[in-house]
């Protein structure tokens, strides 16, 4: 049986956190993001977990890195001037390979730039938020069940992959109240996803948390259990200790790329087509935009248009066969895209497609109506 | 017989980075010998350094290990004790790490009185990247961004961990390892947040610009500026500013630690109630 509630965005995440088994947050005020952390102080207790805000934004991704590197499926939320603050930390969780689920509920920026309103600016962030070289891997929920589904699945990946993962909600999104179907707590109880512990048959003190094949994650045990072992933002070996052998710093930076790219297809594609079977035009965007897109569809449908929706769920690694796929079917002056950045997730869809949709920016702060979508549609001359 | 440090140290990975005569070797050894007299099991402790010198403090001794990013030691460690209330948890970090780009850190460890065991490896200047001027690199001295002559304000770390709100705070020297290793013991049973500010020498990075000598001229250094608590209690307030009191400088044990503390608010939740903790508008 599905459950019907009525909440509202950021609150779901933070409901879904729970479900998918999180038992410890650390974070620090930030608007528009604050309501997950307030939900979590009050949810986290309950379940035995534990909820610390921190005395800034660095500290808040540090302690919930530390307790999630100790075994305790760990959390911590914010926003874009936040995330820039974060940045170092999310480097360590990518190199020693620590879960984590970063929900980021976007607002204007650069800088402080607009607090309480909506933007999709941090969409490339999200591909590099730090220094180095790496694959993120980032979600991005477009309606308020999708607030909760898709960090259930953020927690289960970033245990199966061993790394960060970002859930980007955005002010629209996050601050939204209203019905959201969610699924059973069963389901979701029977696909929790826990990182692999070793082998109980190697004797503890040869175990080695980082000698895996050259596409798999590292396997951390947890703290306390008897492996002693070492965990360091320094590139390492097999051992986890810090080496510069040039082989095995080559070696660890391929595999942290492989880990992801070998289950992209089947762990993280992830995407949703809205009446596309027979479209002749179609409006490529993600987020919360796509509640605006979705009712530009209905409408359009309603005086005969074809048209029909494409979203990705999962923006980094991009879906990039199905984006392929989709530059087949459709010519780029019959792709809109939406985006409320200056034009971010575009570059990524013109380097798959060899073609540049049609852009329809806006950074001011203000969702992109239905009504400027359909005007554009119509300068596009459907 | 001689005490084993071996069976407490990864021995593959010795020799250490350290320069010769460096004081974070003695250092190590007290802290081996307290958990050794402590009879803890390396299964129960993790120690979490962040990045200097002292930030290779972890890859040394045999346990649970973190090496963090650079001044974010205490926030990883505060992590790993909230997560774990009954393992042992030990800071190691410079007076660059701990007290300029982690002070903040510093700071809220000490005020939450979590129960964490900080070691500030206080050597006056930022040695691994071959130094530059520290919070706590005496005033007048030379540092490499302080070629003309440091002029920053000279910084007592105990000070800011008093006023933080730490309950146990305690500096030695390493040029007496015994009583490093006493302090270790005591601040490791408290339970509360445990500041031990050990002043050690870096010959060749403070030393030699400022033409202080090798390790022994440096440690002998260190001997002048320091003298134990109540020798220095009797001296007049202007003679007292030439040295830093050493021994237990504070130990508060009526604090609540805050593991507990937090216990009490998943107890309150868990029952539907507001904590039993009266409003407390000053600190006690």
């Amino acid at each position: 049986m599905a459950r019907e509630v009525i909440s509202s965005g950021n609150e779901l995440a933070a409901k879904a956190a729970i479900d998918a088994g999180c038992r410890f947050f650390g974070g620090y005020p930030i608007t528009p993001s604050s309501e997950v952390a307030h939900e979590m102080s009050v949810l986290l207790p309950k379940v035995g977990g534990k909820f610390i805000q921190m005395e800034d934004e660095i500290a808040g991704i540090c302690v919930a890195l530390g307790a999630s590197m100790s075994g305790v499926k760990s959390m911590t939320n914010t926003s874009g001037p936040g995330m820039s603050l974060k940045a170092e930390q999310i480097g360590l969780g990518f190199v020693a390979e620590v879960p984590l689920v970063i929900t980021n509920v976007m607002r204007g920026g650069p800088s402080t730039g607009l607090p309480t309103r909506v933007q999709q600016g941090d969409v490339m962030m999200s591909r590099y938020p730090t220094h180095g070289d790496y694959k993120s891997v980032t979600f991005c929920p477009g309606n308020l069940s999708e607030c909760y589904t898709e960090v259930v699945r953020a927690f289960n990946v970033a245990e199966e992959l061993m790394t960060p993962v970002i859930v980007l909600l955005d002010e629209t999104i996050g601050h939204m109240v209203g019905k959201a179907v969610l699924p059973d707590l069963e389901e979701v109880e029977a696909n929790t996803v826990n990182r692999a512990q070793p082998d109980p048959n190697i004797p503890k003190n040869e175990f080695l948390p980082y000698d895996v094949p050259s596409d798999k994650p590292a396997v951390l045990p947890k703290f306390f259990q008897g492996y002693h072992y070492h965990v360091t933002g320094l590139h390492h070996g097999p051992t986890g200790f810090p080496t510069e052998d040039a082989v095995l710093c080559q070696n660890l930076i391929e595999r942290l790329h492989r880990k992801i790219d070998v289950r992209r297809k089947d762990l993280l594609d992830s995407w949703e087509e809205y009446m596309l079977d027979d479209a002749e035009y179609m409006i490529f965007c993600y987020g919360s935009v796509s509640l605006a897109a979705r009712e530009v569809v209905d409408r359009l449908r309603s005086e005969g248009k074809k048209i029909g929706m494409f979203r990705p769920k999962t923006l980094w690694p991009s879906p990039e066969e199905k984006i392929a796929e989709l530059a087949q079917r459709f010519p780029a002056e019959k792709i809109l895209m939406p985006e409320l950045n200056m034009g971010q997730y575009i570059n990524e869809v013109e380097r798959i497609m060899k073609q540049r949709p049609v852009a329809l920016n806006k950074a001011n702060g203000r969702p992109i109506s239905p009504t400027e979508m359909i005007e554009k549609l119509k300068e596009m001359g459907i | 017989m001689a005490f084993n440090y071996d069976q407490y140290l990864r021995t593959d990975k010795m020799p250490t980075l350290w320069c010769w005569g460096c004081g974070d070797g003695i250092i190590l050894k007290a802290l081996i010998r307290a958990i050794d007299k402590l009879g803890w099991s390396m299964d129960d402790v993790c120690v979490v350094s962040g990045i200097g010198c002292s930030g290779r403090f972890s890859s040394y001794i045999d346990c649970n290990t973190v090496h963090t990013t650079h001044g974010r030691t205490v926030a990883y460690a505060t992590g790993i004790k909230l997560a774990n209330p009954d393992k042992h948890v030990i800071c190691v970090a410079g007076d660059g790490d701990g007290l300029a780009i982690g002070g903040n850190h510093t700071i809220h460890g000490c005020r939450r009185n979590i129960d964490i065991n900080f070691i500030l490896i206080n050597n006056f200047i930022y040695g691994l990247t071959n130094s530059q001027v520290s919070p706590t690199t005496p005033k007048g001295m030379w540092a490499v961004t302080t070629q003309y002559g440091n002029v920053d304000p000279t910084f007592d770390a105990c000070e800011l961990a008093k006023g933080s709100g730490a309950t146990f705070i305690a500096r030695e020297t390493v040029t007496d390892p015994r009583k490093l290793e006493k302090m270790f013991i005591k601040g490791f049973q408290h339970k509360g947040f445990s500041f031990f500010d050990v002043l050690s020498n870096c010959h060749v990075n403070l030393g030699r610009k400022n033409k202080m000598g090798e390790a022994i001229q440096n440690q002998e250094w260190i001997d002048s500026i320091t003298m134990p608590l109540k020798k220095w209690e009797k001296l007049s307030d202007e003679e007292k500013k030439a040295y830093f009191p050493t021994g237990i400088l504070h130990h508060d044990e009526s604090q609540m630690e805050y593991c507990e503390a937090y216990d009490l608010v998943i107890e309150a939740a868990q029952n539907k109630k507001k904590v039993d903790v009266p409003i407390e508008i000053k600190p006690k």
